[in-house]
């Protein structure tokens, strides 16, 4: 039954979007993510799996510099985004931030109507000269989450009137709005039923010819069906980085297999 | 398996009916209903004090709001109240008060004489007991307004005496005329039968939320203006002042400053300085907007200081719950599309974070309005007889406060002060309801947003 959601899982691209070195983080005294090296492909979709607690939004967060929000969070290593230091003295954050977009584990849309939600990243970008343009940004990431035909009706009605699914697709609508090179989803499913889940997954696989999707899940299943190349944390270790389907079928290290055969986790 | 009895499991209870409380579940029962009792009583004896408050308050100041008038015709003579016979108000303001009596005063007699009220025993001296003391000053206000009053015999509605009105409140008996030397049995009488020929009214009294404040001996004449206006004043000033500087200490605080050790010792010390006694902040109001600063005693922008640095902790710690209640994932979208800290906050804590905020700031205000303590050290407690002027000049004028004022009539010797004491409390108790009723209007108003 897997199978029939599963994507073509060939890696067709080459170009590194991401790479990370050594990068440590600290959470207080807690070192939370120990040594991390891994380079993200373009235009791929890439599965963090692993245990709860093993860092793998840790360090999800890491890219895009949220962990900056957290005072007590200490990075150190080196990220490079397109060969470039995110972590740089140059660098403001909220410029990284709108390359990197961010979806999160519970649907969290503004308290303000569906077209504000989408409409507010391109708003304080200055993205649109115009209404026009703004309507046309906001009907085109709508209906690349796959949510225009539900809410084409009611844009002025609050977002979090929308139900759980359409809720996280609207947030995904928004992160893809500010039209960012990489997308990070974390645990996006968690707080959706199956066919949500299904909708969202077949969006994942959509937006992938665009952006590099980098996606956090719990659920191996998931991984093996939406992603290309998958990076398993244990312990706050990258303990195996590879195609998904070596990782699923043949995994190089004991530890991955345990996970994977349900013995760890 | 199942099946087997169990040799170590403990016995069965005796009886197993649904029907058939067992002794556990009884005295489980018997504890919730005495709980809920407790806290029915609870309510009980607070409704019931509350009550009674409302009750002696409203039973002691409702007389505030009625007043006794003398319906007179009076002939204001052009001889005697403008000498040069010019009409020019700036010439007959030189006539004195003291000239305006007299006339007052034979206008009652004739109309008493003319009335064939026959009371035994009655002197001029009761006749003319029956006017208030203030009545002559509010007509000549009225006659420098209007110069060609004079020569003219108008109908004035004279203020009566406050014995005399005390008397139609049941605050004066004849029993206890009989012992002051300030009326009269007979003087009583002749105000009874006047009431009955329809020339002693009891109205509306609209003076007493205009006037202000009188002496000692002129009870029926003092109102609340002056310290409605002096009341609205500092709140101008407190809203002016703890609102933005409250509200924007507190999102500096909770969105922006590190969590450090100086930050952890700034908000101890906003904690504590909740708990001050407000007293303490008259003493330093007085030490530094006063002897320092140089600023007039007396003066709303003073009090208005004073409540300021009062009333921001309460605004502030507020504030802060309401920012820290806004769910943190709400920042993390807005961050995760690159909103920036301050948009972050503007965009969407702040909007979410209203009806809290409004909350706890009027809460600061209608707090602010009734505190006495620091106000007495100030100097607002002074016998204030002028209205001060339009903001922002008047804010810098002696003015009173509702609160002081009650406090101030609470202390004076004659009874009548006791019931404008209550009615300046029910007038500040009105107030302080319409601000609670305001805060729960926009609370309501700005939380259908969610």
């Amino acid at each position: 039954m897997y199978d029939m959601n599963r994507v073509e899982n060939a890696v067709t691209q080459n170009d590194i979007k991401i790479s990370a070195r050594k990068v440590q983080v600290y959470y207080g005294e807690k070192h939370a993510l120990k040594d991390v090296d891994v380079d993200i492909l373009d235009k791929t979709v890439t599965a963090f799996i692993g245990p709860s607690g093993c860092g793998k939004s840790t360090f999800l967060r890491c890219i895009n510099r949220m962990n900056d929000t957290i005072p007590v969070a200490r990075v150190e290593g080196e990220i490079l985004l397109d060969g470039e230091d995110i972590h740089d003295r140059r660098v403001d954050p909220v410029q990284l931030r709108a390359k990197v977009g961010m979806v999160f584990q519970k649907p969290n849309p503004f308290p303000k109507s569906i077209y504000d939600n989408v409409a507010y990243g391109p708003r304080i970008h200055g993205l649109t000269r115009n209404r026009a343009d703004l309507d046309e940004i906001v009907e085109k990431s709508l209906r690349g989450a796959a949510l225009w035909n539900e809410v084409k009706d009611r844009l002025q009605e609050p977002g979090t009137g929308l139900s759980g699914g359409q809720q996280q697709r609207l947030c995904i609508a928004r992160a893809v709005a500010t039209s960012p090179e990489v997308l990070l989803m974390d645990e996006p499913c968690s707080a959706l039923d199956p066919i949500a889940t299904a909708q969202v997954e077949e969006l994942i696989d959509q937006l992938r010819s665009n952006f590099s999707v980098v996606i956090v899940t719990h659920s191996m299943q998931q991984a093996a069906r939406v992603s290309q190349k998958t990076a398993f944390f244990h312990l706050g270790n990258l303990v195996e980085y590879g195609n998904t389907e070596d990782i699923f079928t043949a995994p190089k290290d004991s530890r991955t297999e345990a996970y994977i055969s349900g013995r760890i986790g | 398996m199942t099946d087997l009895p169990m040799p170590n499991a403990a016995p069965a209870p005796a009886t197993s009916s649904l029907l058939a409380q067992d002794v556990r579940t009884r005295r489980r029962n018997a504890a919730e209903k005495r709980f809920r009792t407790y806290g029915a009583t609870a309510i009980g004896l607070a409704m019931a004090a509350l009550v009674l408050l409302m009750f002696t308050i409203i039973r002691d100041g409702s007389g505030a709001f009625r007043q006794t008038y003398l319906s007179i015709p009076v002939t204001l003579p052009a001889d005697k109240l403008d000498p040069q016979g010019n009409r020019d108000p700036a010439e007959m303001a030189k006539v004195l008060t003291l000239a305006y009596g007299p006339v007052l005063n034979s206008a009652l007699e004739a109309a008493v004489a003319e009335s064939g009220v026959n009371i035994p025993g009655l002197t001029a001296k009761d006749i003319d007991g029956l006017i208030s003391r203030e009545a002559a000053a509010q007509v000549r206000n009225e006659v420098l307004a209007d110069p060609d009053l004079i020569g003219q015999t108008i109908e004035l509605d004279v203020l009566a005496n406050g014995r005399v009105d005390g008397y139609f409140k049941g605050r004066v008996s004849m029993a206890s005329a009989e012992m002051d030397a300030n009326t009269s049995p007979q003087q009583l009488q002749l105000a009874e039968a006047l009431r009955d020929k329809g020339m002693l009214v009891t109205r509306f009294n609209w003076d007493f939320l205009t006037n202000a404040d009188a002496s000692d001996q002129r009870p029926e004449a003092a109102g609340v203006g002056v310290a409605i206006l002096g009341s609205l004043y500092m709140m101008l000033v407190v809203l002016m002042l703890a609102v933005p500087i409250g509200v924007s200490a507190s999102i500096y605080l909770e969105e922006f400053a590190p969590k450090n050790r100086w930050t952890d010792v700034i908000e101890v010390n906003i904690s504590n300085l909740a708990a001050v006694p407000s007293i303490v902040f008259g003493i330093l109001g007085l030490a530094v907007f006063i002897n320092f600063a140089g600023l007039p005693q007396s003066a709303p922008i003073v009090g208005g200081l004073v409540l300021t640095l009062m009333t921001l902790p309460t605004v502030i710690i507020s504030t802060r719950a309401a920012l820290k209640a806004v769910p943190p994932s709400i920042r993390d979208a807005a961050l995760g599309v690159g909103a920036s800290r301050m948009q972050t906050v503007f965009h969407h804590v702040l909007p979410l974070a209203m009806p809290g905020i409004l909350t706890g700031t009027i809460i600061g205000l209608a707090q602010a309005l009734g505190e006495t303590a620091p106000l007495l050290l100030i100097g607002m407690v002074a016998f204030v007889r002028n209205f001060p002027a339009a903001p922002p000049e008047g804010l810098f004028d002696p003015a009173s406060a509702l609160p002081v004022q009650v406090y101030n009539w609470t202390q004076r010797a004659d009874p009548a002060f006791i019931e404008r004491a209550s009615g300046a409390i029910i007038v500040l108790l009105i107030f302080l309801f319409c601000m609670n009723l305001l805060a729960i209007w926009l609370r309501r108003r700005f939380e259908r947003r969610w």
